[in-house]
């Protein structure tokens, strides 16, 4: 964009697809921040009367919107932690010259390509179910009580769930980012006396820190948004243990039946998310300067 | 101490012998050159004496003892890569004290070397900036400030100025010998580029296709290459060889004049040609003559100006005496 004439050029030609964007997101978000001010039941959708900011206060106010954003938090920082630590991990085998490791890297992959609802009923029925499950089934193998994963731990069996389902996408970026680090730079500092832990942590690790961060960016504003998983697994339950900010508006507008509630709900998510990324970018956000 | 003898090295890549078989002595305090054509193995040698690569067969001493089977970091040897290979993410003064602090050596000792170093090779000006805001002269500098610190037994180079613009590779050319005389530790380099080996080396190593052609310093090879491949080439430009009646009349299968080795005049001498480029640099001028006695143009070097254009009329006149033989297989005789 070198010239006054092609700047002009350029932008006239983005016009169209940045005002039907900007369309595409303010008409909802507008209709959502009005429904939020309304007393909007689907039990009595006749009366829709204005209430102002009741409902931000209702849905503030409750008790499980804490737990909902504490589990939101734990979810997101869970998954992260798991999905980079073994993708960092997948990444270092996957880079080898082993036997097999096409194939290996085509089964990594694998899990990416199954759809979230059926990933999570699987592990739910073959995997966790402690009485037919593999793990149960393992458990009691050796002896041990098997865990009723779905009841005793239910956030963390999401999270378990939801980290098996990034895992592929954390392990495939970090694994290309892997791959572009020159060899001369491991064969110099080898000579410099580097063992191989002092490679990883002082050549690779810092080489590595912009997939990192794009890993966290993309996965975090996912992860936020995390839904199907518990619906088909724990319900977020028992009682809101596994309940997430995403799930609580959507228990507001279905099981409850209060569109106002579920939409202030919405607002605030909407806001958390952006003071996520605000954060985000501020913490980790120049590791993406060339 | 920085003395390495290599015996019968061989290395093979798959099938692919790369390199033969290679005897070498390389004395303490020694600046060997490795020249030779692109792909002959001069890197792949360079990478078996610091251990990046292992030999298929052969050993390899370093001041005596046996390194053949030493990771590269106990062989106190320090390499420059042609690519550099600074670390982008730490800054000049990290990149140099990286192989001191993987040593665990002390803060202060660590300081005072980061620091001469950087006095020796003018890095201080931009000691704290990152390699990437660095020209390339200026990484190379850091490249080399990173080997020094170690202060090893010998430093291995690998066509360390290949990146760097003509000019400037004059100047380190100048700065790695002066570099040399001042530590005195053995130096090896790689380069494609014999104006460099001849310069830098105290003993030359030409290689083709992984064997060595001959050993020797500047001048013996200049004067005395041992066979047709080190007489094309050792010197600027290429010597002029001639098969058939001229080498016959000197009983050799091939022989050899230097371009400057011909006496040229306007009016008479041997051979009679017709200049097809002519090179004025002022300092000396260079011309490429067709002649009908000769298959090949020649290459004739005049010293100074020398004033003719395409199209005149020369005569070149051998000296004798700097005339070079060599028989059918390509070996110089005599
Ligand atoms: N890692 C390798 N695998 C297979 N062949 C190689 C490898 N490294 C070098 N070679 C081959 O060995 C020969 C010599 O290479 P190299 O030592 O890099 O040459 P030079 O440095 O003299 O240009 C080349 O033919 C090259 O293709
Ligand atoms: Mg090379």
């Amino acid at each position: 964009m070198a010239t006054q004439h092609s700047q002009k050029l350029a932008r006239s030609m983005m016009a169209p697809s940045v005002i039907a964007l900007l369309i595409w997101m303010a008409v909802p978000l507008a209709m959502t921040l009005y429904y939020s001010t309304l007393g909007y039941s689907l039990y009595n959708p006749i009366s829709t009367p204005f209430v102002g900011i009741e409902n931000y206060t209702y849905f503030l106010t409750d008790p499980t919107f804490i737990a909902a954003l504490t589990n939101t938090m734990v979810l997101v920082v869970g998954v992260l932690v798991i999905t980079i630590g073994g993708g960092i991990l997948l990444a270092l085998l996957l880079d080898q010259d082993i036997y097999g490791v096409n194939i290996v890297r085509l089964l990594v992959i694998a899990p990416f390509f199954v759809m979230p609802t059926v990933a999570a009923l699987v592990w739910k029925n073959m995997m966790m179910n402690p009485v037919y499950g593999v793990i149960g089934q393992s458990m009691s193998a050796i002896g041990l009580a098997p865990i009723d994963w779905m009841t005793d731990v239910p956030l963390l069996s999401i999270i378990l769930i939801v980290a098996w389902q990034w895992l592929p996408f954390a392990t495939l970026i970090l694994l290309t980012s892997l791959q572009s680090l020159s060899s001369d730079q491991k064969e110099a500092a080898e000579m410099d006396g580097a063992g191989a832990l002092s490679i990883f942590w002082y050549i690779t690790l810092p080489h590595m820190s912009r997939a990192i961060t794009v890993v966290i960016l993309i996965q975090t504003i996912f992860l936020l948004s995390i839904f199907a998983e518990i619906l088909v697994t724990t319900n977020g339950g028992p009682g809101a243990q596994s309940t997430n900010i995403t799930y609580l508006v959507y228990q507001q507008a279905i099981s409850f039946g209060d569109i106002g509630a579920a939409s202030a709900g919405g607002i605030v998510a909407v806001i958390l998310a952006n003071i996520v990324a605000i954060f985000l970018i501020k913490a980790i956000g120049k590791n993406l300067d060339a | 101490m920085g003395k390495i003898q290599l015996k019968s090295v061989t290395k093979a890549f798959g099938g692919v012998k790369v390199i033969p078989n290679l005897d070498l002595d390389i004395e303490d305090g020694e600046f060997v050159v490795f020249v030779g054509p692109s792909g002959c193995g001069k890197s792949t040698l360079l990478r078996l004496i610091a251990g990046l690569e292992d030999m298929t067969s052969g050993t390899i001493l370093i001041d005596g003892k046996d390194a053949t089977n030493l990771p590269p970091a106990q062989r106190r040897l320090a390499m420059v890569f042609q690519s550099y290979a600074l670390y982008p993410h730490m800054s000049v003064r990290k990149n140099i004290a990286f192989p001191l602090m993987m040593a665990k050596m002390d803060k202060a000792e660590m300081n005072r070397r980061v620091e001469n170093a950087a006095k020796i090779l003018n890095l201080a000006d931009y000691i704290d900036r990152r390699p990437g805001q660095l020209s390339g002269g200026q990484r190379q500098r850091v490249a080399i400030g990173r080997a020094i610190v170690r202060e090893p037994a010998a430093f291995l180079f690998d066509e360390p100025l290949s990146n760097l613009d003509a000019a400037l590779r004059v100047g380190m050319r100048l700065e790695i010998s002066e570099l040399h005389q001042r530590l005195k530790t053995t130096m090896i380099y790689v380069t494609h580029d014999q104006v460099e080996a001849m310069t830098m080396a105290d003993k030359i190593v030409v290689l083709r296709a992984g064997n060595i052609e001959q050993v020797g310093s500047p001048l013996e090879l200049y004067s005395r290459p041992r066979n047709t491949f080190v007489a094309g080439f050792i010197g600027s430009p290429k010597m002029n060889l001639m098969s058939g009646a001229h080498a016959r009349q000197h009983d050799a299968a091939t022989v050899g004049v230097r371009p400057e080795h011909m006496d040229l005049s306007t009016s008479d001498g041997l051979w009679r040609g017709e200049v097809k480029v002519a090179e004025h640099l002022g300092s000396d001028t260079f011309l490429h003559v067709d002649s009908k006695d000769h298959e090949e143009p020649l290459t004739v070097r005049a010293n100074g100006e020398f004033q003719v254009k395409a199209g005149d009329v020369v005569y070149m006149t051998p000296q004798a005496d700097k005339m070079h033989r060599f028989d059918d297989k390509g070996l110089a005789i005599g």
